[in-house]
This record gives C-alpha cells, structure tokens and sequence, in this order.
C-alpha cells in the first residue's frame, strides 16, 4: 500500500518494477479486474486522448461560447512552415494540446487528466514524446499508468481542482503527471521520474485560477499548450541528473499550502486575475449580456 | 491507494467543465432515477449560484436534460440534448434562484412524468465530476451516486428501521451506508440506505405494504 512517493519507492525497493508497475497491481486489487482489463480500458481512454489531440489540427475548432478557438490548427499549420524555435517535439505537444483544449471548449468528448480544464497537457506531452522514441502500444500505456500514479497522490495529498487550489493544482498536477510520464517513457528511474513530476509542480508554485467569465477558455488553452513546455523541461532537467532539492512529497504538501493561502478571487471564480481586467470584463459582457447572467443570486457575487 | 487511476484519468466526458458539465450531467441523471426512468412530461430548473451564472456557458443546461434523459457523460447527444428534449414532447424550464446555505454549484430540479407524477430533489456538484444529492422530494438526502440507493420515509416507530434492514438481508442485498434523521421524536423520519447490490423491484413493493412507510425511492446508481 501506498500514500505517498516515499512509500511507493519502498515498494518498488530494488524489485526493478516501474511506478507504473505498482500503479497497476493496486488497481487489479482494489477495482478488483485483471491487468488486461486495465491495460484495455487505460488503451480506450488514450485512443479518446488521441483523437481530441487531433481534431483541431486540420480543422479550427471553436467553443460553444463562440469566444476562442483555432488555435491547435495555427499553431500545426505554422509547424508545417518550419519558422518555430523550439524542437519539433515540443512543437507537436503544444499543437495536440492546444487541439485537445479547444476539442473540450466545443463540448467534444475528452478524458479528464486530471481534470477537463488540464485535460490537453498529458495527452500532448505523450503522444508527441511517443512519435520521437517511437514507443511501443505497452510502454505508452504503462506511462499512462505512472501519470494516473502521480495523479492519485496529488489528488491524496493536496488537490487537483482550480476552485480549491487554483490553476497550479490542476495544470500543475497535469504538467507534473506527464512529466512523469515521460520519463518514464525515456527510460528514467523511478527516483528521476518523481524529480521530474517535483520539478513541475515547482515551476508552476502558485499559479492563480483566472477563466474569462468563468468559462474554461482563457486562460486555460494556453495553460495547456504552457503545460507541455513545463513537463517536457522537467524531465530534460530528471534525464541529466539534476534534481529537485526538495522531494515530490513536500513539494505537494508546498502546493496545497500555497493553494489554501490563495485568496477565493483566485480560485475559479472568476473574479481576479486577468478575468476582471477590462478586456476580460468586456468578454464576459459580451457572453453574458444577454441574459446568462440572472444578476440576482447573492451566493455567486459574480454580478457587475 | 484508494483513488482508482480511473478517477484520475477520468471521466471521459463531453467537455467543457467536469464540474459544471459532467457533475450536472450526473445531477440530471439522478433525476432520470429517481423518477424510475419514466418519460418526463415537464422540467423546471432552478439553478443557484454558478451555475446559474456559466448556464449556457459550460454547457450546463445541456448536460442537466441530456442527464434527465438518462444520457452519460460520454454521450456526444448532450450537445443536442435540448433539441432532442424538445422532440420528445418534454417542457424544458430554467431559472436562477437562492437556494440559500449550499454549496456555489447546486441546482433544485422539479420533474413531472407523463403519467402525472412529481418528483423534486436538490444535487450539488462538488468538484470532478463528483456530485451530492443533498434532497429528494422534500427530506434532505446524502448520496454520490456509486451506490444503488434507497430511501424510505416513514413514521419513527421502533422496528421500522429493523424491518427495512431484514427485507433487505432477505434479498441478499448488502448494506454499505445507512442514515436515519426525524423531524422529531414519533414523526416522520427518513432513512436512506447505499447497498453493493442492486435493490429488486420487489424490496420496495414488501416495504410499501408495512405499516408506517409513506413512501419508498429506489435509485440506481447513477456515477
């Protein structure tokens, strides 16, 4: 049993399993199936992930709100064009990311990773850090299981929603769990993965909840596409050797504390940050004039 | 650990927002259940707090009929799901009101079937995709979905509770949670019981026959 990363390294000792190994053994205990079954379901969930990261990028796809959208196809073609900066891989990772953001804004169907508002950092990170190795079906799946690994103690030891810990709990845990991922992935221990997933969070300590009239778009597609650089970085820093300092555990702990001491304006209320700027202000107007807004429930205090 | 890596790569669901769009999905399907799956004639929504302020916005109104409608989260019909309402003849009505001390993502939903049933309960979606009935046809009420649900209102006279819990040991159906409040001593009280099986048709219809019972609701589990 496990509840932290410290009793999961014990776990593993000098057994040579990966997180992902242990991941697995305790869901076939307590979910009670065998590994094919997970390993069926964890093959379900990425073909859904690989399919929202795709959608965008011939297509522009636009939110219900009808306020942003199209970015993931920018984003793919200006790939095409060969002028971008970064290397290819993180590249792709934003696009898919980006389409995966936008795929979710148009009420398309995703996979919560952690949750709908990070859902484009892991499948982007995987899928274009799969595509360089040209990782086996096995090993991707397995990476997907040492994310939901890392998942599940943020989610045990701090959290992983915006409203509780603002944006560092939910693009922080997505960014922190392909770090991981990915590690893995390049053939990281499991001592380097958890410095990776470390790494991420650390980057991301303190990042405000902010949407744009409440609505999971602005800021969240971008956070996404950030996500990737963010996890992508992390594991770069794990694979050269060079650690976090300040282990996973307390880094989570460091997380929750910091999202407690968060003021509730900016934590997924829409009522701080870049949401109440005068543009972010006028966008909201622009949605909720007509009438989304009722004006008259005292509990929201959203009302202008 | 006790968190499934499910629940972390989870759920898979039509976006935007897993709580204000796959939470009220689940808010709409629990009245789908609670109503024991009849055809809903009419629908008054009222929506307190954020939800009321990202309606239409998250997709929330979709997501709540699509739900009422007996769709999942997955279901690519939510974004139609008013329109598909509308064709099958069902009154679709929302409004904003102060549902007073609950949690900011909370909704109070009146159903009545076509064979002229009314059903009432308030969900409130916590986060995740998670939700909480927090009151179903007038008694406060505390069920996530997970687990088939039955709640049985009935007079607070010794052995009612007892008798429940034999009907239900009866039909091997094993007991997980089980909660009793009254209003006040010899009154109407209520008990809601979570069970790892399914609850037969006919726990409810042996119930109905006591002495003491006003009413029995089975609910399926709808998370």
């Amino acid at each position: 049993m496990y509840h932290n990363a410290k009793e999961l390294l014990a776990l593993i000792g000098d057994s040579g399993k990966s997180i992902a190994d242990i991941v697995i053994e305790n869901e076939m205990e307590i979910s009670e199936i065998s590994r094919e079954a997970i390993m069926d379901e964890l093959q379900r969930r990425y073909d859904i992930m690989y399919k929202a990261c795709h959608d965008g990028l011939e297509t522009a796809v636009i939110s219900i709100s009808g306020l942003t959208g199209g970015t993931g196809k920018q984003m793919w073609d200006f790939i095409k064009s060969g002028k971008g900066i970064q290397d290819l891989t993180t590249q792709k990772g934003i696009a898919y990311a980006l389409s995966c953001s936008e795929v979710n804004a148009s009420m398309g169907l995703i996979v919560a990773a952690p949750t709908a508002g990070a859902c484009g950092i892991l499948p982007g990170t995987l899928i274009a850090v799969a595509e360089k190795l040209q990782s086996s079906k096995e090993d991707i799946l397995k990476a997907l299981a040492t994310a939901a690994g890392i998942g599940q103690l943020i989610t045990k030891n701090a959290t992983v929603s915006g409203a509780e810990g603002g944006c560092q709990a939910e693009c922080g845990a997505a960014a922190s769990m392909a770090a991981a991922a990915i590690t893995q992935l390049c053939g990281g221990t499991p001592e380097q993965c958890f410095e990776a997933a470390a790494i991420a969070i650390k980057n991301i300590m303190g990042l405000v909840c902010d949407p744009v009239a409440g609505l999971v778009e602005m800021p969240c597609t971008k956070r996404n596409a950030s996500g990737v650089g963010n996890a992508i970085l992390s594991c770069d820093l794990a694979m050269a050797g060079i650690t976090s300092h300040i282990p996973f555990d307390e880094v989570v702990d460091a997380m929750f504390r910091v999202g407690k001491a968060l003021p509730s304006t900016l934590r997924e209320t829409a009522l701080g940050g870049i949401a109440v700027t005068p543009t972010g202000m006028a966008l909201k107007e622009k949605i909720f004039g007509n009438g989304g807004c009722s004006g008259n429930c005292s509990s929201c205090g959203g009302c202008h | 650990m006790n968190i499934s890596m499910f629940d972390i790569l989870g759920p898979v669901m039509i976006g935007p927002s897993s709580s204000h769009t796959a939470g009220a999905q689940r808010i709409g399907k629990a009245m789908y259940m609670i109503s024991g799956k009849e055809e809903i004639a009419k629908v008054d929504f009222y929506l307190h707090g954020s939800f009321s302020h990202t309606l239409s916005g998250h997709g929330t109104d979709r997501a709540l009929v699509a739900g009422l409608m007996g769709m999942d989260a997955s279901d690519a019909r939510i974004r139609n799901s008013l329109q598909i309402a509308k064709e099958r003849g069902i009154e679709v009505s929302f409004q904003p009101e102060d549902l007073g001390d609950v949690h900011p993502n909370t909704v109070k939903v009146i159903a009545t079937t076509k064979s002229g049933k009314t059903y009432s309960m308030i969900g409130s979606s916590v986060g995740g995709g998670e939700v909480e009935i927090v009151e179903i046809n007038g008694t406060k009420a505390k069920s996530s979905g997970k687990f088939p649900t039955i709640i049985v209102t009935h007079i607070d006279r010794l052995g009612v509770i007892s008798k429940i819990s034999s009907i239900l040991a009866h039909y091997e159906v094993n007991i997980v949670t089980m909660s009793n409040s009254r209003e006040k001593k010899g009154s109407t009280a209520t008990t809601m019981i979570e069970t790892d099986h399914e609850i037969p048709l006919s726990v409810k219809e042996e119930l109905e026959e006591l002495d003491y019972i006003h009413q029995v609701v089975l609910v399926e589990k709808f998370a």
